[in-house]
Formats: structure tokens, sequence, C-alpha cells
């Protein structure tokens, strides 16, 4: 009994963290039906930027050295999740407006500029030893300079571009943007698995029964109930939430009755940006796992998992799915069968989509011909 | 009759041309090349059989590594674990003599190709309720399962692989023939199924489900049938590749072969199997080449796999085929402007 209550809660801090995640997927979902394969990069960007927040860009003090210390760097850590989140959810704006944006509207002469400065990089890494006495000031320069040469190719490759209705390209061109996310993470953060020191004070509190519940457990539950609770007012209850409701609803009406599709259309991405990178900062700092830029694969397709447990395009059914998945898995690790763990996951999935395609709460909408 | 007689000289003369090809191409090529050459025949055994079930049937199955991965273990399983058994009974199986080689290899391809078949029957099934993305989801989803299922049976190693395979195809010429012939077999497939009126009900279900369960086409059946046909093709790429590197493990397998297989049917246009094939070519040879580029190269194709979606959404050749007909026309062209007043 001691047992299964013990994995409930670890499941439902895992839960929760795989809530945050697929908020924003089936926000995302929601509004443009695309499955944004690179949101679990984002939550990863969200844990190396609390890494590198916590270990060198703010000034947290080693709690073991300092003990007094503990509530400058409890602020400190606040500070660290903004920061995440600030930076995530650019991230999503990025990836939306160079990967997604293009796909809907066509290639734009920035598009092309961008692109082509993406694939000037790596040509500039490779000649990076040449100036290393320089810095990287050059090579960056350099960089833009061989980008803006690739511009022509970009724009000749898309000299006669048609605009493809297929979902299937935005989800390859989705899968493009998480690899790479993962590769180009790899290139600037480094293979080498990355560990946040007991930053925060840590206790355990004993519940009846002889439950044992951590600090950072509440506070990965607290802090996500409380975003959801943002969430779920600014859906509700502001003119952009309004405005993404509307497009979920029918686009080409929303366009029609004068919102600016594309501009809600980002918005959605900072939001599910900026959740996953709160997830991504919090499990980075509080659970003491390894870093690393392949980290967000799994939990990201996990979480993709919980939103259409929940249905996609669900928020209620997201945060309902994402506990459902985590203590499903919490479980089967505490079991015998703790070796499936990552399988457990796409299992559900695939009961799920074969018995009720539309999830636990979405609405099932009928196919048109 | 005549048709009969066509089709034989047809096979009998691939075959005695993959011969002589894999004699010269053994004879005079590095080792190293020829290695690569190989593994460019079994990516493009995958790409084609991928694009059976992507580009011609239009379901969307991105977890073709899983096949692969049934295929690989369940022909080397056999050699390995049943075989020795087999042996005692069948003294014909005997290994080291030819006979007896060709014997267990065939048994393996056999085994793994319908050891694949299955899967892809397990596979082809959610198909019939989901399309597009979610089928997508779901064929990764499946692809991962599979794997995580081999890293737990401790009989073929788990996670250290399995290992000591009997290199059934040996380093040379046969297994070129063997690889080859597997492409051979696949754009064969492929091509027949372009032109008759059996392959015309998958090109149907591609084009429009709905209007071709209209016009009587059985959708279930061509869609199951495509799952089967290219996973059972999948798999015998993995017995090859099993008894041509002899030893696998559940790691080459991953996510990451799935998405390279997709990539290489996605960037050579869904549905051209010449295009699929070349595509194939580039991603595995390209690497090998940007050896000197290490860490960049995966950054490079994942930027060209989003541009390639960006400005050319249907591939770079789409449905198009590349054959004699194309390059007589780009002459023709060339020719034609020219001779232009």
């Amino acid at each position: 009994m001691q047992q299964i209550a013990q994995q409930l809660i670890y499941g439902i801090q895992l839960g929760s963290l795989y809530a945050l995640i697929a908020l924003g997927y089936t926000m995302v979902y929601g509004v443009l039906r695309l499955i944004n394969f690179a949101h679990g990069d984002v939550y990863m960007v969200g844990a190396f930027v609390g890494f590198y927040a916590c270990t060198r860009w703010l000034p947290f003090k080693d709690l073991a050295a300092h003990p007094e210390a503990a509530g400058a760097n409890i602020a400190l850590a606040v500070v660290a999740l903004l920061l995440a989140m600030a930076i995530c959810s650019a991230m999503g704006v990025l990836i939306e407006r160079f990967a997604y944006r293009p796909l809907r509207n066509g290639l734009q002469k920035a598009d092309a500029h961008f692109w082509g400065l993406v694939l000037g990089f790596p040509i500039t890494g490779l000649f990076m030893p040449v100036f290393s006495g320089w810095g990287p000031l050059v090579a960056v320069a350099v960089g833009m300079g061989v980008g803006f040469a690739m511009r022509p190719l970009v724009a000749w490759l898309a000299r006669r571009v048609k605009l493809s209705e297929s979902r299937l390209n935005a989800l390859i061109t989705a899968i493009g943007v998480s690899l790479l996310l993962e590769n180009g993470g790899l290139l600037v953060f480094g293979a080498n698995p990355n560990f946040i020191p007991n930053i925060l004070p840590e206790h355990t509190y004993t519940l009846p029964g002889g439950v044992m519940v951590g600090s950072s457990q509440l506070t990965i539950l607290g802090v996500s109930v409380f975003l959801m609770l943002a969430l779920r007012y600014i859906v509700m209850y502001t003119r952009p939430g309004k405005a993404m409701r509307a497009i979920s609803h029918d686009i080409e009406a929303a366009k029609l009755m004068g919102i600016d599709t594309d501009r809600v259309i980002a918005f959605t991405f900072a939001l599910g940006g900026a959740l996953a990178g709160a997830g991504g900062a919090m499990v980075a700092a509080l659970t003491h796992v390894k870093i690393t830029p392949l980290f967000g694969l799994l939990p990201g397709l996990k979480a993709f998992v919980a939103a259409v447990l929940g249905g996609a395009g669900s928020l209620p059914g997201a945060m309902v799915g994402g506990l459902l998945m985590g203590s499903a898995e919490s479980f089967v690790a505490g079991s015998s069968l703790s070796m499936f763990r990552d399988a457990i996951a796409f299992c559900v999935l695939i009961i799920i989509l074969l018995v009720r395609p539309a999830g636990l709460m979405g609405r099932h909408v009928p196919e048109k011909v | 009759m005549r048709w009969l007689a066509l089709r034989t000289v047809t096979v009998v003369g691939c075959i005695a041309a993959l011969a002589v090809v894999s004699k010269l191409l053994s004879a005079n090529l590095d080792t190293y090349v020829f290695l690569v050459v190989i593994q460019c025949g079994v990516a493009m055994t995958l790409a084609g059989s991928l694009n059976l079930i992507n580009g011609i049937t239009g379901q969307f199955s991105i977890g073709h590594a899983g096949f692969y991965a049934v295929g690989a273990y369940v022909g080397a399983a056999w050699t390995v674990l049943w075989q020795p058994i087999a042996v005692r009974y069948l003294p014909l199986l005997h290994l080291g003599t030819p006979l007896g080689d060709t014997l267990t290899l065939l048994i393996a391809i056999v085994v793994g190709a319908a050891a694949a078949a299955v899967a892809g029957v397990v596979v082809g099934l959610p198909s019939l309720r989901l399309r597009g993305d979610y089928l997508a989801i779901v064929t990764l989803g499946f692809g991962e399962v599979i794997r995580v299922v081999i890293l737990n049976i401790d009989a073929v190693g788990g996670a250290r692989g399995l290992t000591g395979i009997p290199t059934l195809v040996g380093s040379g010429d046969l297994a070129f023939f063997w690889v080859f012939g597997l492409v051979v077999a696949v754009v064969a497939l492929s091509r027949n199924l372009m032109r008759t009126t059996r392959g015309l009900t998958w090109l149907a279900v591609r084009e429009d489900e709905i209007a071709a369960d209209a016009m009587g086409v059985d959708t279930t059946r061509v869609k199951v049938t495509a799952f089967v046909v290219g996973s059972a093709f999948a798999g015998v790429a993995g017995v090859l590749y099993a008894h041509y590197f002899t030893s696998i493990s559940p790691d080459v397998f991953g996510m990451d072969m799935s998405i390279i297989i997709t990539t290489m049917v996605v960037l050579g246009g869904t549905g051209s199997v010449s295009g699929s094939l070349l595509a194939a070519i580039v991603l595995t040879a390209l690497p090998e080449f940007l050896r000197f580029m290490q860490d960049y190269r995966m950054v490079i194709f994942s930027t060209m796999l989003v541009v390639v979606m960006l400005t050319r959404p249907q591939g770079m050749f789409g449905h198009g085929e590349i054959s004699f007909a194309t390059f007589r026309r780009l002459l023709g062209r060339r020719r034609a402007g020219g001779a232009k007043p």
C-alpha cells in the first residue's frame, strides 16, 4: 500500500511535467493540426538554460558551503525559471517563423536568408580551427557571409515552390527541425551529460502511512499547477486566447473575421515554448537528471502520447493525459516490468488510438468528402 | 507461353548480369569502398521497400527500422541458435559447404521475411483506422516497442547485441550478389506495381482513399498487403545485413535509423522509385565522404531536410522517375533549343 502511494506520488511529479509539455503539443495541434515534433527539444533547451543559469550565469552559492544562502538561491531560482521560459518561448516563435510559416504561406526572402545562414554555420564551424586565434566573432561573421552566399541557392531551390496541403510534409519538417535542434545542441552544448549541484534546500516530509514527499516534488507540482491555471486564464479570458480558440475552431473563418492568424499562431508557440522551458528548467534544477542534447526526445514523445491520450486539441485533456501517463510509467517502473518503462507510452498510444482515436476528452470530427 | 519465356530470359539475364558485375566490382574495388557499396545496397532495399508503403500506397509509416530489426534478429537467431539443432536432423545444412551455406541463408531469408511480414500485419492493422500523422506516430511507436522488446530478450544478447553470426554471404562478390539481387527484386516489384491493374489499386488508395473505396477497391486489403510486402523486404535486408556484418545490436535499429530511411523516401520524392534509391545512395555515401566533417554532418543533414521540405515539398523527383526517357528529353530539349532560329 505504502509502495503504491509512493509510486503514485512519483507518478504525479512525472505526470505534471508531461502535462506541461503536452499542453504545448495540444495547443499547436489545436491551432495548426500539426504535430510539433521539435517541442521536446525546446524542453531540452529549457533544461540547458536552467543548467547554465544555475552554474554559470547567475551567482548561485553552493548550499553545502553557505547554508545561509538558501533564501537568495530560491529568489535566483525563480529568475532562472523565468529566463528559461523567456528563451524557450523565443525559440518556439523562431521555429514557427522560419520552419512552419513558410510551409503555410510560401517561402519568403527572409526565410531564404535564414536557412542560408543556418546552412552556412556548419561550414564555418569546419573552418573554426583556422580562426582559432581570432575568437568566435570572426567565425560568426564568416558564417553570416557564407550564409549570405548560400541564400541564392535556397532562393533558387524555391523558385517554383508549390504550396503543399499535405500534413505529412509538415510532419517531416517538424522532424527535421527536431533533428536540427538535437544535433545543433550536440555541437553547442557538447555530448557530455551535465548535472546541477544541490543549490536549493531540500526537505522530505513523511505523510501518515510512511509515504515520503520531497520538497522538489511539491515545487514541481506547485509550479506546474500555477502555470496551467495561468494558461487556462490566458486561453479563456484574454483576447489572444479568444483568437486562439477561434483559430482552432476554423482558421479560414477566423481570418475572415479580421484575426491576424500568423501573430496568434506565433503567440501559441510562445506559450507552448514557455511551458516546456519551465518544465525543462525545473527538471534540470530539481531532479538531478543527466542533461544531454538528446534528453528531450523521449519526454517529448511521451508528452505527445499524453496529449493524444487526453484528446489532441483539448487543454484539460492534456493535463489529465499527462498525469495518467506519468502514473502509468511510474507504476510500470516500480513493478517487475521496469525494463519496459519506455515502451509503455507507445503501448498506451496504440491502444488509445485503436479504441478511441479522439482521445479521452477530444471531440470526434467526422471526415467530410 | 511467350510471356513466360520473356520473364525467364529477363530473370536469368538479371542474375547473370549481377554475377558478372559482382565479380568485377569485388575484384577491382577497394575494400572500404566495397563496404560502402554494400551499405548503399542495404539502404536502397530499405528505401525501396518503404517507398512501397509510403510512396505507392500513400500510407505514412516512419518506423521502418522496426521491421529491419525483426528480420535481422530472427534471421540471425535462426543461424546462430536454431540452425545447429536443425543440422543434426538435416546434414545437408552443414555450414562450410556451398550448398549448406546457401540453404541456411535461404532459410534465414524466408524466416526473417516471414517474421517481418507478421510484424507488418500487426502494424498494418492500425492503418485501417488511422490516417496521416497519427499513423506515422503509431508506426514510430511500434518501431520503438520492437527495439525495447529486443533489448529485453536475453537469448539474442539484449543490449549487448548478437555477435558471432556466421557470415554466409562472405565479404566479396557473393555479398554484392545477394544484396543487389534484393535491390533488383524491390525495383522490379515496384515497377510492376506501377504498371499493372493490381498496382493501380495501390495508387488509387494513395490518391484518394475514399474515392478508391467507392470505386470498389478493397482498401483494407491493399493497405495491409503494402505493409506486409514492404516490411518483408525490410526484413530480408536485415537478414543480409546481419550475415554480412556478423554482429547486430539494438542501437543500429533505433529511431534514428527509421528517420533516416523515411528521409531517403521523402527526399527522393514519395512515389518515385528511382528517386528514393538515389537518395538512399546519397544519404549513405555522403556521410562517408563527409567523415572529415564528423560533428557537422548531422546538422547539415537536418537543415537539408527542412530546406528541401520548404522548397520542394514533393521531394526532389516528385512522382517522376529517372529513366532513359528523361535523358532523351533533356538532350532533345537542348537540341531543339539550339536548332531554334
